[in-house]
């Protein structure tokens, strides 16, 4: 079908645009660059396009992104389909009051923190980041907006790593990306 | 450099663009009135107004690269760059970027810090602007205009959504225009 062509190509010039680099940020692992997509105003305009075609008439007022990359493509996508945008932070970076969520790393945890009073109880959600390795980040996200009786319609990221199993750490929420690493 | 003195006088976005930053007493320490962008980005009009004022002013003006300073001109930066057909390039605190960097340091009122830009991302001879979404001493963006400078991009201008009293005395940065919409709220 044309359209599934159309997306097709979209999707392959995506994929070709995301730098590997190795060994960073430590030996073995291989980095998913996204700063080369951005480079790339088409490949960049279709990765927002094919959120945004997605998500556009579901309903969606709030697109939470999750800092840094998230803030990357949360506005953009959050302008064209109407919504808010709120960014997910590390810890002291939000100046207002903020409900906290700790999460664990592979050694250690993190805090993810949102604002008070961003979002409402009953609202419809997307978050959106980069990318999902574990899927810990996006488990906090989901948890914080969840803790305030919004409704996580998906989780959106442009890229996933299988072999992490991220999916399955998000259970039962929905899960869409553009292209595998 | 302040938009209104610059044919935007009168705008009424201005006023609700301003009118939706949030100022936070004694953050991150007493005495300082933080001017909180995240109540702009609350608002859809708001925000979608902050980014067309950007988009009219830059979208003749041939520019190729829109460099975004870590975290919150990255907020700004990717609709104003998607919108002028130009790439985005994330200004980033060191060990962020993951390729070949270079380096900018700058001073800060205790002690200093860095900002990177990965080798590569930007030729020479491109048009580039530079956002944030406030300027204090300038001295962040005074950074990013260096390391722009280096690689032998042609800064156009700086744009910030708010700029703080200091900055409007100088009307420059480093010798470069300096665009701002609104002004710090009390």
């Amino acid at each position: 079908m044309a359209s599934q062509d159309g997306e097709d190509q979209r999707l392959q010039k995506i994929a070709s645009a995301i730098r590997v680099i190795p060994n960073f940020p430590k030996p073995g692992i291989m980095f998913q660059d996204i700063t080369t997509l951005l480079l790339d105003p088409t490949a960049f305009k279709d990765t927002i396009d094919l959120f945004v075609e997605r998500y556009r008439s579901k309903d969606i007022s709030v697109v939470a992104g999750i800092e840094a990359r998230g803030f990357i493509f949360g506005p953009p996508i959050a302008l064209a389909i109407g919504a808010k945008f709120v960014p997910m932070r590390k810890p002291n970076k939000l100046p207002g009051e903020v409900i906290s969520e700790e999460y664990s790393l592979e050694y250690g945890t993190d805090k993810m923190e949102m604002h008070v009073g961003a979002v409402r109880a009953g609202e419809r959600a997307l978050i959106i980041d980069d990318l999902i390795a574990t899927g810990g980040t996006l488990c906090a996200a989901i948890r914080l907006l969840e803790r305030v009786g919004v409704e996580v319609v998906e989780c959106a990221c442009v890229i996933e790593l299988p072999e992490l199993k991220g999916r399955d750490r998000l259970g039962d929420r929905p899960l869409f990306v553009l292209v595998e690493g | 450099m302040f938009a209104r003195e610059n044919g935007l006088h009168g705008d009424p976005r201005l006023r609700g663009i301003s009118e939706a930053i949030r100022v936070v007493p004694d953050f991150p320490k007493p005495g300082i009135m933080f001017q909180d962008i995240t109540t702009l980005l609350l608002d859809r009009k708001a925000f979608k107004d902050s980014v067309d004022i950007f988009v009219d002013r830059y979208r003749d003006m041939n520019i190729s690269v829109v460099a975004g300073v870590e975290a919150r001109g990255f907020m700004f930066g990717p609709p104003i760059a998607l919108a002028i057909g130009a790439k985005f390039v994330p200004l980033r605190k060191p060990k962020k970027l993951p390729g070949e960097v270079i380096s900018e340091n700058y001073v800060l009122e205790y002690g200093t810090d860095c900002l990177e830009m990965h080798v590569g991302a930007v030729q020479p001879g491109e048009r580039a602007l530079v956002i944030d979404d406030l300027v204090a001493t300038g001295g962040t963006l005074s950074a990013a205009i260096n390391l722009l400078e280096r690689v032998g991009a042609d800064v156009v201008e700086c744009a910030c959504v708010i700029g703080l009293p200091k900055i409007k005395e100088e009307r420059r940065l480093n010798g470069k225009p300096l665009y701002i919409l609104v002004e710090p709220r009390e």
